[in-house]
């Protein structure tokens, strides 16, 4: 069955709260600082807010709805992503269907996480049941460790060398340097990338996302409500999603996405060519490769040629991750899977200030989420178009 | 091969001891189907019953065909180390203060990839045998030992981390009287265990075997009473931060039932000598054998109990015995849960009757002290902690796993 | 009698008699006898501290303690034997008070012993002790002195291949002292009244056997005889009051007269 469009739906209003590399506050906090700067910036009132979509991993032991009371919001559409990497894409594809079918007119999409001092190791060591029984007993290396053997069989069967996983690095940290909300802006050269300490071979300290407290919303909505709004909006071409792909694969070596990507550039009657920037979910350089195969960039396997071949900064012929990616803005727990789509809804809404891309029509987000065990299981991609 | 294990230095007196940390210990309850797997020094996984299909990590059904009945069994353990990574950096304490540590993907001829622990001489593309075994938390975990024994891979970092090897360890044998004790330090000895303290009660009192056992290398001899609790503390006070593996070999076997045994005298000897005397050991060694867990090559590791089988299933032959010993398996299960704070074992050693004269009217077969001896050292150097030594005690295990009320009538005779 | 009890007073008050202990410390290491394994077993002492000053008991120490009745320096009673187990009055608890207080012989037999842990003591042993101390009174307790105080635990038990080596009466000598000399007891400084070998004697443990067939009493692991006078020193020796109890640990004193 043909799946049918998203018309008539718009994507507005994109909202970074600054990050902090520790914080005091609580989730709830920082999802509410987000919240009053979305009211702030569309002119909605709490009350107008009948649909809301959230993502935190920090806001135990409250759910969604406690949040609600919490918030004083009383929405009559209430969805919880909790899915990490995944969440912005999920989020809005849903939250987008919802609008379309009028179960509500106003769907505020956030995602945000705090980071206390002991936060990171205590959501580690529980995040699942796998992890509790199957990883985290076997050096507590977290997400470092998994995707060291990731990397390293990536490595073994593609020939890539630390080199081409420092290209994307450098060149996101070149992009950091432009966009304030970033907390690393400290020049990165391949030198020191490759001179930095090991973390879990191969992995070593730049190819890590440092984990923060932060928060990013948008809102979606229809588009006469927008324009009446007078609010700049992104439209959506397609979207896919996918969980626990390729399970025989005895170790990851591709995403979901390459699952479902040809029924993702269908849907949108586009071609790879035709994307002016792409956000990749970027926890580690090694899936930033996968999704340029998996989505169809290149080859399987060739993402390292690709990387070699081509400039990823916001001037370059392949811009990638403007704004710096999680690997200079930080990883602000959830909200790192809001981070490409709140920063392609500037680039396409001419709000991108020195981060932009000259020209930007199309944007793809990729979204990856939830080492459960030894891989990622959830993948999302939207394609944004500027309205 | 491995890089041999050093004879520790004497320790500084001044130093301040290492305290234990454990690798989080949480575990589904699913999952302790491993655990009571490495407990045995077995490899299992979950296979499912409808489709075969072999998973890890454990799960509550079959996610090849969503069947429910996924019950453990052993499986080959065979695999290959398809990637492997060193983590230099890590969140938790315990492994913080163990890096460099290495870990890998396996991917199992049964299946399933495993993320495990790799011993040294495990690299990336070889062939490797899974193990399941106990880490200090006392849950499983697998560690891929090479697929062919290695020179000294007993020695490896990570594997000594989950074993309780004898070697430069101190022991304390409680009872050398008896030729279990006696043949304890004979294969403690061979195991090179450094030094090999050896309980004597009524040193007034000649034993057989005594100059034997005082020929044997490394042999100390204390005088220690584990049924007088001031003997117990004074050997303890002199010796409890010396020793690393407690070995309990007082017996106290005696025929007799319930009904028709005539009086106290003997069944109060044997909870005197068997559960109070395990009592005292765990009181006046336990605290500092939990405290020194950490303390460098030779931390304290084990806590052994040797154990009659008829712990598990009274034997009505020796009824009064049998419910001692069931006495000090349940105390051992406290004990297990107490020590594990310092990541140190309780390893209990089931056997049926043995070889000596408080047995000499039972049929064979029998269990040599030599035996329970050896088997001791080796289920030490697996790190496991329930073993079931010889025919009666396999046999007994087995029949317990098929129908205990059935055992329980023909142990009745 | 109070100016008798009175003199007594003032001797003890001056020192003209002397207490002497002849109690050995209850230890856990104090051998008890030794029986086949397979037979019931002595309990030695053993103490478990109930609280010092604690949480288990904040301004008091104490202890319980538990023991055989035959444990430590200890009184055996005539039923404490087959042979005396229909006599009248032969438990602990029913032994008429007066019988605790009685004076002593003491017999050496050091040198003897040091000479031959398996000495034995006859009848013209004791003859001849009389020939020297005067004959044995009725009523007096025949100690036996050997020095078997004063070895080690090892030297005490003296355990061989073939058994206990201990000095002990002959059975003639035991007999006769029930018979012809009317005594209240024996005792001795050894794990028990007999030889170490006096299972292989007619009867078997004569010292049992006549003693206590005789409402006699026994008293052993006695400590510093040789601190005592052949004859002269009173005894007290009186056991704990155990209901039909066949012996007990006790406090055994004895009073001797300095420049009697």
């Amino acid at each position: 069955m043909k799946r049918r469009g998203y018309e008539g739906v718009a994507v507005c209003a994109p909202i970074s709260v600054p990050y902090r590399r520790y914080s005091v506050d609580s989730a709830h906090w920082w999802i509410g600082r987000a919240l009053h700067a979305l009211t702030q910036r569309t002119g909605l009132k709490p009350a107008d807010i009948d649909g809301l979509s959230v993502s935190s991993f920090t806001l135990a032991p409250d759910t969604a709805v406690g949040l609600t009371q919490h918030l004083g919001l009383s929405p009559r559409w209430l969805d919880h992503v909790p899915m990490g990497g995944a969440s912005g894409g999920v989020a809005l594809r849903r939250a987008a269907r919802a609008v379309q079918a009028g179960d509500a007119d106003f769907v505020a999409c956030v995602a945000a996480d705090t980071n206390h001092v002991d936060s990171f190791r205590k959501t580690l060591s529980s995040f699942s049941r796998f992890a509790q029984d199957a990883v985290y007993p076997y050096g507590s290396g977290g997400p470092n460790a998994s995707f060291a053997l990731i990397t390293r069989h990536y490595m073994n069967r593609t020939g890539a060398t630390r080199e081409d996983f420092g290209r994307i690095c450098v060149a996101q940290r070149a992009n950091a340097q432009r966009y304030d909300g970033a907390l690393m802006q400290k020049s990165l050269t391949l030198d020191a990338y490759m001179r930095a300490r090991a973390i879990a071979d191969p992995i070593h300290l730049f190819d890590c996302v440092m984990p923060c407290a932060g928060a990013e919303a948008f809102l979606v909505c229809r588009e006469e409500d927008a324009q009446a709004m007078k609010l700049p909006f992104v439209r959506v071409l397609s979207t896919i999603e996918r969980h626990n792909a390729y399970q025989d694969d005895p170790i990851q070596y591709r995403g979901g996405w390459a699952q479902d990507r040809d029924n993702f550039w269908s849907m949108a009657g586009i071609a790879p060519d035709d994307v002016d920037f792409l956000q990749t979910y970027d926890d580690y350089p090694v899936i930033v490769m996968m999704q340029i195969e998996d989505l169809g960039f290149c080859a399987k396997g060739e993402a390292p040629v690709f990387v070699r071949d081509h400039s990823l900064t916001t001037d370059g012929d392949f811009p990638h991750n403007t704004s710096g990616g999680q690997l200079s803005v930080g990883q602000a727990g959830a909200a790192g899977g809001y981070l490409g789509m709140v920063e392609a809804i500037r680039q396409l809404t001419d709000e991108a200030g020195a981060t932009t891309v000259p020209n930007a029509r199309v944007g793809l987000v990729s979204g990856f989420g939830m080492i459960n065990y030894d891989r990622g299981l959830a993948s999302s991609a939207i394609l944004l178009a500027r309205s | 091969m491995t890089e041999p294990l050093l004879r520790p230095r004497r320790k500084d007196p001044l130093r301040k001891t290492r305290e234990p940390l454990l690798p989080q210990g949480l575990r589904s309850r699913t999952a302790h189907g491993l655990t009571a797997a490495a407990a045995e020094g077995r490899f299992m996984l979950q296979v499912c019953t409808d489709c075969g299909f072999t998973l890890y990590p454990p799960r509550d059904a079959c996610p090849s065909c969503l069947s429910d009945r996924v019950p453990f069994h052993d499986v080959a353990p065979g695999g290959m180390v398809l990637a492997e990574t060193t983590i230099r950096t890590s969140t938790d304490p315990y492994f913080r203060e163990r890096t460099p540590w290495r870990i890998g993907t396996v991917t199992l001829d049964c299946g399933p990839s495993f993320v495990a622990h790799l011993h040294g001489d495990a690299a990336e593309g070889s062939r490797v045998v899974m193990t399941l075994r106990l880490d200090k938390s006392g849950n499983a975990v697998a560690i891929a030992m090479p697929d062919k024994p290695t020179s000294h891979q007993e020695d490896d970092v990570q594997l000594r981390e989950l074993t309780c090897d004898p070697k430069f360890r101190r022991v304390l044998i409680t009872d050398g009287r008896n030729a279990t004790g006696q043949a304890m330090a004979r294969a403690m000895a061979a195991a090179q265990a450094s030094i090999i303290f050896v309980g004597i009660a009524d040193p007034w009192k000649p034993f057989p075997g005594e100059t034997d056992l005082r020929a044997i290398p490394c042999v100390e001899i204390v005088p220690l009473d584990i049924t007088d609790t001031r003997s117990v503390a004074d050997v303890a006070g002199e010796i409890a931060h010396r020793v690393d593996i407690l070995v309990n070999t007082s017996e106290h076997h005696r025929a007799g039932g319930i009904m028709n045994r005539h009086g106290l005298t003997i069944a109060r000897e044997e909870m005197d000598i068997r559960y109070f005397g395990l009592l005292r050991l765990a009181q006046h060694f336990g605290p500092t054998m939990r405290a020194r867990g950490a303390d460098g090559v030779n931390a304290a590791a084990a806590f052994v109990n040797l154990l009659s089988v008829h712990a598990l299933m009274n034997w009505p032959e020796f009824g009064a015995f049998s419910a001692a010993e069931a006495a000090c398996l349940s105390a051992s299960q406290a004990l297990r849960a107490e020590l594990r704070g310092g990541g140190v074992k309780v390893l209990n050693m089931f056997a049926g009757p043995l070889d000596t004269e408080w047995f000499q009217s039972v049929p064979p077969p029998k269990l040599s002290p030599a035996a329970l001896a050896k088997a001791t050292v080796d289920a030490l150097r697996m790190g496991i902690e329930d073993s079931y030594v010889g025919d009666i005690a396999q046999d007994i295990r087995a029949r317990l796993d098929v129908q205990p009320k059935a055992l329980e009538r023909e142990l009745g005779g | 009698m109070t100016s008798a009890l009175t003199a007594f007073a003032a001797a003890l008050a001056t020192g003209t008699i002397r207490v002497i202990d002849l109690t050995h410390t209850l230890t856990p290491e104090f051998p008890t006898i030794v029986m086949p394994p397979e037979l019931g077993q002595c309990a030695p002492f053993r103490m478990e501290e109930v609280s010092r000053y604690d949480e288990r008991g904040p301004a008091w120490y104490w202890n319980n303690f538990s023991m055989g009745e035959h444990t430590g320096t200890h009184f055996d009673a005539p039923i404490h034997w087959v042979t005396g187990k229909e006599l009248p009055d032969n438990a602990v608890d029913t032994i008429p008070p007066a019988h605790f207080l009685a004076p002593a012989c003491v017999i050496d037999c050091s040198a003897e012993s040091a000479a031959d842990a398996d000495f034995v003591l006859t009848i013209p042993f004791v003859e001849a002790w009389e020939a020297k101390h005067g004959r044995i009174p009725p009523q007096s307790w025949v100690l036996l002195r050997t020095d078997w105080h004063k070895r080690p635990p090892k030297a005490y038990v003296n355990l061989l291949d073939d058994g206990p080596h201990s000095p002990g009466p002959a059975p003639a000598v035991v007999k006769w002292l029930v018979e012809q000399r009317d005594v209240h007891g024996f005792g001795t400084e050894t794990i028990g009244t007999d030889a170490g070998q006096a299972a292989h004697f007619n009867p078997p443990y004569p010292a049992h056997h006549y003693m206590h067939g005789r409402g006699r009493y026994g008293l052993q692991c006695l400590t510093n005889l040789d601190l005592l006078p052949p004859t002269g020193a009173l005894i007290l020796a009186a056991p704990l009051k155990i209901r039909q109890g066949s012996g007990s640990p006790l406090r055994v004193l004895a009073l001797v007269e300095i420049n009697p």
